[in-house]
């Protein structure tokens, strides 16, 4: 077994019972801390169901009319060399824009073509390594009103850039391509 | 940006179901769709339950601060301008170590903070410094060991081995932080460079 398949395979298990272990003994009050940030985590599951309904929404019809299909005929020149398939290419758009529209476009891209998919894998690792730029910007930014951001879109930019093609090219090589 | 994305996909979908003759098909796709989304997002609860409850666990346990306290003489290089025991690195390294462990929820109230102390050094107030860009660049990077909550929605949609992309957004994270670490690099030094021409 590959090193970084032990990784993948033992990271749950070992936060699973490091964390709560680790909180126990440090004296924390750790089945409480537990439910005060769960019930965070379902308050965050309300506040991202409209996102959800939204994309789940725009997505279905734009596929459904044959948009979809259209676009996918059109962009397979541009795409198909860097190894990405046109499906993720909305997803590419959106990563940067909303975390939570990242996320439903994620989740919708799993139950289309399959976790295990090429599909589904690229969506994981491009949702689980990147992050939402412009959101992180301005939010940052905004809470000390600074306005001149020189060129800390640009970079973010980059760095997002690279991460999708990135992403393509580890997915291929751990899993086997599309 | 988002509203024209959102548009767009809607709009083209309409406009070429129109175009073919088979309004119907939108009809049937926006109501099914809906009601498959909230299904889908009650499944999610679950998973971010779980991951939110145990971040928080970590939080309360000083796990985080184990953790930012182990980086403190990998992030030093990166911001030369701001001084190692100045509270703005504490909040950084929080920050950072918070969103290794895939804990993002828990990450953004240390970012604000850090964001504050790091104006408070900015002698250019409303102007980004520097060392804001630097960090921002890390928080986009999206640097994480564990991306807890994709994990959970894979298995929630059926994945033989839901943690199996461990390993890549390992890979790409670092090399999408990398690049822009590079990017914010180099920015900065033709600023420097056309600041300088300037009389």
């Amino acid at each position: 077994m590959n090193p970084l398949d032990l990784l993948a395979r033992w990271t749950v298990p070992f936060l699973l019972g490091f964390i709560p272990l680790y909180g126990y003994l440090r004296g924390v009050d750790i089945y409480n801390a537990f439910i005060d940030g769960g019930r965070e985590g379902l308050s965050l599951a309300i506040r991202i169901l409209p996102y959800i309904v939204s994309i789940f929404v725009a997505i279905g019809v734009f596929r459904a009319s044959g948009a979809l299909e259209l676009t996918t005929h059109y962009l397979q020149p541009v795409l198909r060399p860097l190894g990405i398939p046109p499906e993720i290419l909305p997803l590419m758009i959106i990563r940067p824009l909303s975390g939570n529209g990242a996320l439903a476009l994620t989740t919708e891209l799993l139950h289309r073509w399959g976790p295990d998919s090429f599909i589904g894998r690229l969506a994981s690792v491009i949702t689980g390594s990147t992050d939402t730029t412009f959101y992180i910007l301005s939010l940052y930014f905004g809470s000390v009103g600074v306005t001149r951001s020189r060129h800390a879109l640009a970079a973010g930019l980059v760095a997002d850039g690279v991460g999708f093609l990135a992403a393509a090219l580890t997915v291929k090589w751990l899993f086997g391509g599309a | 940006m988002l509203n024209l994305v959102w548009l767009a996909l809607i709009l083209s979908g309409v406009a070429v179901a129109a175009l073919r003759g088979q309004v119907d098909a939108v009809t049937d796709a926006a109501t099914t769709s809906a009601s498959g989304a909230v299904e889908t997002a009650i499944a999610l609860a679950g998973v971010m339950v779980l991951w939110l409850g145990l971040s928080r666990i970590a939080e309360r346990s000083g796990l985080i601060e184990a953790l930012a306290r182990r980086m403190r003489p990998l992030l030093g290089p990166l911001f030369p301008g701001v001084p190692p025991d100045h509270p703005a690195m504490g909040a950084m390294m929080m920050n950072l170590g918070a969103n290794l462990l895939g804990l993002g929820s828990a990450a953004t109230p240390f970012g604000l903070r850090a964001m504050k102390e790091l104006e408070r050094l900015n002698p250019e107030k409303g102007t980004a410094s520097d060392a804001m860009i630097t960090f921002l660049v890390l928080n986009t990077g999206g640097f994480s060991l564990v991306p807890a909550m994709m994990i959970g929605l894979r298995a929630q949609a059926g994945s033989r081995n839901p943690a199996e992309i461990v390993g890549a957004t390992l890979v790409v994270s670092l090399a999408a932080t990398l690049a822009g670490l590079g990017a914010d690099a180099l920015f900065r030094s033709a600023q420097r460079k056309r600041a300088l021409r300037r009389p």
